[in-house]
Formats: C-alpha cells, sequence, structure tokens
C-alpha cells in the first residue's frame, strides 16, 4: 500500500476515532455514575447538529420544545414532592428564549444549539431514570433502549428524514507531514484529548468528581456521607449530553447530519466503551481510536464487511476482558 | 303496498347506482422516511379524486381509498388487507418503496386484486410467475437505467469505470444491474465498494477507487445521503466523471451538494427535463401537462418524478377500467378485478409521463428505455437535458 494512502486512511480514522471516543467517554461517564448505559445518546449527538442547521434556515426546531417541556415536567415532579422550583422555569424559558435568539442570530446558533440541546439529557434522567433508583442494568438497558425509540421517532418528526450541511467552524484544510488533513477534524481530535485528560482529573482529583463514584459504587454508603445519589445522575447526564452534542456539532460539518445517523454513532462509541471495560477513561478513548481507524482501514479493504468487522472487534474484547479482568460485583 | 313498492324501487336504483363504482386502493409512504416520495404521490392521486387533473373513465364512478403506511412495510400489508377486505376494492395502486411493494405481493396475489405498484425495484414484476400474475409496476426499473448509464459512458469513450453504493438494496439492486450491463458493452469494472446512508466518512471506499483511477464512478445511492461519496471524491481530488442514480432527483439532494454535486451525470425518466425535450418526445405533452396541473395546486417547482409514477399508474388504469367494463360488471368483484387484470396486461400505447407503456403477459412494466431515460446534468444548481436516446 502506498504511504499516502495509509496516511490519509489513518488520519480519518483518526478523526472517526476522535467523534467514538467522546460518545464513549460520555457513555463510560455515566455508566460510572448511573450504572444506565445510555443508548440515546446516539439521538441527541445529532440533535445538536440538527437544530443548528434549522436555525441557520431561520426555523425554530422541534427541539426547542422538546426540551423546554421536559424541563416543565421535570418542574412538575418536583412541585408534587413540595418544592417549588422556580429555577426549572426559568431554565424552560431560557431555552425557548436561546432558541430565537439562535435562530435571529446566526453567529450564535452554535451555542444555541448546544445549549437547547443539554437540558435533554439531565431532564430524560430525572423522568425516567430517577423514579426507579438503584434497578438493574437491565432495567436500566430497557429504558435506554425505549427512550432510543422515543427519541429517534422525535428526531425523523422535527427535522425529517433528509441530511443538512453545516458549515464548518474553522474552515480549510491544514498540512500535517504534507498529508492534507481538514481543520474541522482536528478541532474534533483535540475536543476528545482535553475533554478525556478533564474528565480524568475531574473524576480522580476533585473532591466532586469522587462523590460522584461513590454514588455509583455504593448507594447508601455514599448518602451517609451526605452525597446526593440523585444529584450524582443529573449531574452525569448533564456532562454526558454536552460531550455528546459538542462531538455532533463538530463532526457535522465534515459528514451532513440526519436524525437516523445517532443509533449507528452510539453503537460505535459502545463499541469503544467496552474496550475501555465502562470505567477507564484513557482507555475509552483508545477504544475509539481503535474503532476509527479499524473502519477506515476495513472500508478500503472490504467496505461490504465493514460494519461486521467493526462489531466482530467485540468478540475478541470480550474474551480477553473476561479472563484478564476481576469481576466488579454488583452491589446491594 | 304502493309504498313499499317506491322503496323496492330506489333500493333497486341504489344498487345498480352502487355496482356503477369502481373502487381503487391506495396505500402509500405518505410519512416517514420516503415521505419526499410519498407526498407527490398522494398529492397526485388527490387532484385525480378531485377531477382537476384527468378525466373519469366513461361509464362509471371511481372511488379512492387513500391510506398511510408510514414508511413500514407490516403497516403496507395491513393496508392493503384492510383495502381489499373492508373497502372491497378493485385495484391498488401504491407501496412507494420497493421494500412495501416486496411485501404487498402475497396479499394481492391471494386475494386476486390487481396492483399497480410505484416502487424502481425489477423484483416486484420479475419474473411473472404465479403470484406477480397480478403485479405491475409503472417507474422504471434499476436495469433500465443501467442501460441509459452504460450507454452513455460507453459513447463517451470511459473504458474503466467504478461503482459506490448503499449497502441496502437499492444499492445491491443497482450493483448487480450496472455491473452486468457495463461488462456486456465491454466496460471494465476496477472496483465496486458500499457504504452505509448512516456513515460518517467513505474516505477508504474513496481512496480504494482513486488507487484504481477509472474513468468515471457511479455512486448508487438515493436521496441526501448520496451527497456524501462525491463529495470526499471531489476533496481528494478526483477529475473523472461522476454519475448519480435517477434516486437523487429531488431539490434536497441539489441543495445539500451545492458545488460538489456539479456537473454530476444522472439518468432519470424523462419529466425530470420535461420543458427541455424536443417536442416529438413522446411523453412531453402529458408530463407538462401533469406539471401545470400540480404546480397549479402546490406551486411552481413542486412538481417531482415521483408524482409522476402515481399519474402514469391511474393512466394505465383508466385506460384498464374502461376496457374491463366491457368483459365483466364492478358489482361482482373477482370478475371485475379478474377482467381489469387482463385489461391492465393488454395496455397498448398508453402515454404517460415517463414513457410509452406497451405492456405484455412477460412485460408488466411496459417502458422501452429509448422513452423512458435520459441522461440529465446538474447544472448552475439546476437540471439540464443532456441527451435522449431517441
Amino acid at each position: 500500500m502506498d504511504p499516502l494512502i495509509f496516511g490519509f486512511l489513518l488520519s480519518d480514522g483518526l478523526i472517526n476515532g476522535a467523534l467514538y471516543a467522546l460518545v464513549a467517554l460520555a457513555l463510560v461517564l455515566v455508566f460510572a455514575v448511573t450504572r444506565a448505559i445510555l443508548i440515546p445518546l446516539g439521538e441527541w449527538v445529532l440533535f445538536a447538529p440538527l437544530t443548528q442547521a434549522m436555525l441557520l434556515e431561520g426555523k425554530l426546531p422541534g427541539t426547542v420544545w422538546l426540551s423546554a417541556g421536559l424541563l416543565l415536567i421535570w418542574a412538575g415532579l418536583d412541585r408534587r414532592r413540595g418544592r417549588t422550583p422556580l429555577w426549572l422555569f426559568l431554565a424552560a424559558l431560557g431555552v425557548v428564549g436561546v432558541g430565537f435568539l439562535g435562530r435571529s442570530v446566526p453567529a450564535l446558533a452554535f451555542l444555541a444549539a448546544l445549549l437547547v440541546v443539554l437540558p435533554i439529557g439531565p431532564a430524560s434522567f430525572r423522568i425516567f431514570f430517577e423514579p426507579l433508583p438503584g434497578a438493574s442494568v437491565l432495567v436500566y438497558l430497557i429504558l435506554a433502549v425505549g427512550l432510543h425509540f422515543v427519541f429517534q421517532g422525535l428526531g425523523l418528526a422535527f427535522f425529517g428524514p433528509e441530511q443538512f450541511r453545516l458549515p464548518a467552524l474553522w474552515p480549510g484544510e491544514a498540512a500535517l507531514a504534507g498529508l492534507p488533513v481538514p481543520r474541522q477534524g482536528i478541532l474534533l481530535i483535540l475536543a476528545a484529548a482535553v475533554l478525556m485528560v478533564l474528565l480524568y482529573l475531574f473524576f480522580r482529583r476533585s473532591l466532586y468528581g469522587k462523590a460522584l463514584r461513590a454514588a455509583a459504587v455504593n448507594r447508601i454508603g455514599a448518602r451517609l456521607a451526605g452525597i446526593s445519589v440523585r444529584e450524582a445522575g443529573r449531574v452525569a447526564f448533564l456532562l454526558a449530553t454536552g460531550i455528546g452534542a459538542l462531538a455532533g456539532l463538530l463532526v457535522a460539518p465534515l459528514s451532513n447530519a440526519s436524525y437516523e445517523m445517532g443509533f449507528l454513532l452510539g453503537l460505535k462509541g459502545f463499541v469503544a466503551a467496552i474496550v475501555a471495560g465502562l470505567v477507564s477513561y484513557p482507555l475509552a478513548v483508545a477504544g475509539g481510536v481503535l474503532v476509527g481507524v479499524l473502519e477506515s482501514f476495513s472500508s478500503f479493504f472490504a467496505s461490504a464487511y465493514k460494519e461486521a468487522i467493526v462489531f466482530a472487534l467485540l468478540l475478541p474484547v470480550l474474551a480477553w476482558r473476561s479472563v484478564s479482568s476481576r469481576v466488579l460485583e454488583e452491589e446491594e | 303496498m304502493r309504498k313499499g313498492l317506491v322503496w323496492l324501487g330506489a333500493f333497486v336504483l341504489a344498487t345498480a347506482l352502487a355496482q356503477a363504482e369502481v373502487r381503487v386502493g391506495v396505500t402509500l409512504s405518505a410519512t416517514g422516511p420516503a415521505a419526499s416520495l410519498g407526498i407527490p404521490e398522494k398529492n397526485t392521486l388527490l387532484l385525480i379524486e378531485a377531477g382537476k387533473l384527468d378525466r373519469m373513465p366513461k361509464g362509471v364512478t371511481v372511488r379512492f381509498f387513500i391510506l398511510d403506511d408510514g414508511t413500514d412495510p407490516t403497516a403496507a400489508v395491513k393496508n392493503t388487507k384492510k383495502l381489499i377486505q373492508e373497502n372491497r376494492v378493485h385495484l391498488i395502486i401504491g407501496g412507494t418503496t420497493s421494500p412495501n411493494s416486496l411485501a404487498m405481493i402475497d396479499a394481492v396475489a391471494e386475494a386476486g386484486v390487481p396492483f399497480i405498484s410505484l416502487a424502481a425495484a425489477k423484483a416486484i414484476v420479475a419474473p411473472v410467475d404465479e403470484k406477480r400474475y397480478w403485479v405491475f409496476k409503472t417507474p422504471q426499473t434499476d436495469e433500465l437505467m443501467s442501460q441509459a448509464v452504460v450507454q452513455d459512458m460507453v459513447a463517451r469513450g470511459y473504458k474503466t469505470v467504478a461503482y459506490l453504493g448503499f449497502n441496502t438494496a437499492y444499492g445491491e439492486g443497482w450493483a448487480r444491474e450496472f455491473e452486468k450491463a457495463a461488462k456486456a458493452a465491454g466496460l471494465e469494472v476496477v472496483a465496486s465498494e458500499r457504504y452505509s446512508p448512516k456513515d460518517t466518512s467513505v474516505t477508504g471506499q474513496v481512496l480504494k477507487i482513486l488507487s484504481r483511477r477509472p474513468d468515471a464512478v457511479l455512486i448508487g445511492a438515493a436521496g441526501t445521503p448520496a451527497v456524501l461519496p462525491q463529495r470526499t471524491l471531489v476533496e481528494k481530488g478526483y477529475k473523472g466523471q461522476i454519475y448519480q442514480t435517477h434516486g437523487v432527483a429531488n431539490p434536497a439532494f441539489l441543495k445539500v451538494g451545492g458545488e460538489f454535486v456539479e456537473n454530476t451525470l444522472l439518468p432519470a425518466g424523462p419529466i425530470l427535463v420535461a420543458a427541455q425535450l424536443p417536442d416529438a418526445f413522446p411523453s412531453k405533452r402529458v408530463a407538462l401537462t401533469y406539471i401545470a396541473a400540480y404546480e397549479a395546486a402546490h406551486g411552481v417547482g413542486s412538481y417531482s418524478t415521483f408524482g409522476g409514477h402515481a399519474y402514469d399508474a391511474w393512466l394505465i388504469a383508466r385506460d384498464a377500467i374502461e376496457r374491463a367494463l366491457q368483459k365483466a360488471d364492478p358489482g361482482d368483484l373477482a370478475a371485475f378485478r379478474k377482467a381489469l387484470r387482463d385489461a391492465i396486461e393488454g395496455t397498448r400505447g398508453v402515454v404517460g409521463t415517463h414513457g410509452v407503456f406497451n405492456l405484455s403477459p412477460t412485460d408488466h412494466l411496459g417502458l422501452k428505455f429509448e422513452e423512458a431515460a435520459v441522461i440529465v446534468r446538474v447544472k448552475d444548481g439546476k437540471w439540464e437535458l443532456e441527451r435522449s436516446f431517441r
């Protein structure tokens, strides 16, 4: 194989790998704190660029109302518990305001899309996951699969079946060792690297991060130590949605965006997260890069079997993990 | 007693009137992923129902039952059974996508109801076996369109070609028909690659194609997902000719593709460029009439080739209903369904928007490629007639 093609495939693999790595980071984050496998994340990843595309066309996308609506339901649930969640009403109002602002000012559409999609994650946790505290991994998985179908259906209703094209945040190509690489791809790789380091430091070094992890490892112990398990879940979902939405916004200019791309994206991110055993952030990034590069090279050599090759990667990884790692006991 | 006679008379009259009614069942994908195809089809049939597009067959009233299947084959089959059993229809039109149409075949064959499909796959009507005896269709097949592409490639003196298509039924169908036609014409297919409509990158496939240096590349994809491979080819510096299939003939493709799809060649039904066709082109007049009526109702530039398939299905049906009425009475459900089937199979010289239909017991499409396909170029974000084969 000529070195130029090798270089192109490698850079393409690294860019896609960064995308899968970001999704994997979000999945690992949510799993580490709540024991939920967040399948609808793929949909949320695409909601962000699709929202941006609609805003740029001067339309107000359905995600604005979805996001505000979920916040209001959240507020309603809290009210029944005897609290007056004024800030939730303000947040719902803020989402609608941001939507209108993003629609009229194209330069702010990127940021507006991110802010509009952001509350969907924590609100979904509050509405769907929180009423089932301490349920088994399987129950959360079934719930997540159900939510995936709901959000995919909403995606079709909001954005239609066609793809959208988005302007690059950093247009043009940069020459790396004589190889033209899209600058937008470099941004994606940088985002994955920076977020990996931040998440690693946050969960290893900061007290708040440690508290979040404690909430997952032992719910009762964490509550005895004064840690709110509910809040831990919401924060995890918020961070995951943010990472996912950012990944979606960064990759969309490279590849166009449609509502149905999310699931496959989430699944590949999940393969990467499995490589990391659903616990390690650096390994999740490594897994994402592995999946991306493998996909890139297999699409060159055997494009018809590309998907099969990527998902077949799960088999040796699972076999290796089952013999090498110690089993993490389910608590409670 | 006298009053009773009047009632009896009224009843007989009412039954007689009811018998002179032909019921046409329609199931379309007006929502879901194929909505951009199903909506113009539905609009077209609604215009016909309202009498704004075409006259009704002589001697009967036609009643339409229009259902939506949401681009779901299971729902399409359920609709088909409902139309046959509850609405007791004489004819079914619809099945917007190939998977939907293929799924409906068993249901119509079992009940013995003629069915005119609006989907592309050749397998819907070929080979004409015991079940497909009841099934007809109006859109051009992959085989017919492949012929147009290959003839154009040969005429331009290309020797080596590559194919990059969906890993779905659409892409595989094109791969099979195109590679067969290309080999028969002496073209060398140097690469045949696949990608998923949901992929975010096709760089690997494109690099493989570039490394084989083909004179032309055919992208076998439908709708906006067809843009990504073309964009990647252009970005990676491919200088040869890029072809697309008729699956991209909608405005969304031009909008998302922008400068990347400029100068693309594609085979299409002649209605796409109806105004640019030579006056002697057989389907030109019908196509222009259809476009004028459709745009009068839905706005300038709103027509699409897909609505044309629905109109063609109606034109065949209207002609066949008139002939079937001489053989059987619509009140006798089974006999009229059979007579209508025979009449559709006997269709000769019906001029539609996509060509001239001449059906036979072995050909349930009945289009000739010279009249049903033209090559179109994307020029300044518009469709421009490149050549016709007549």
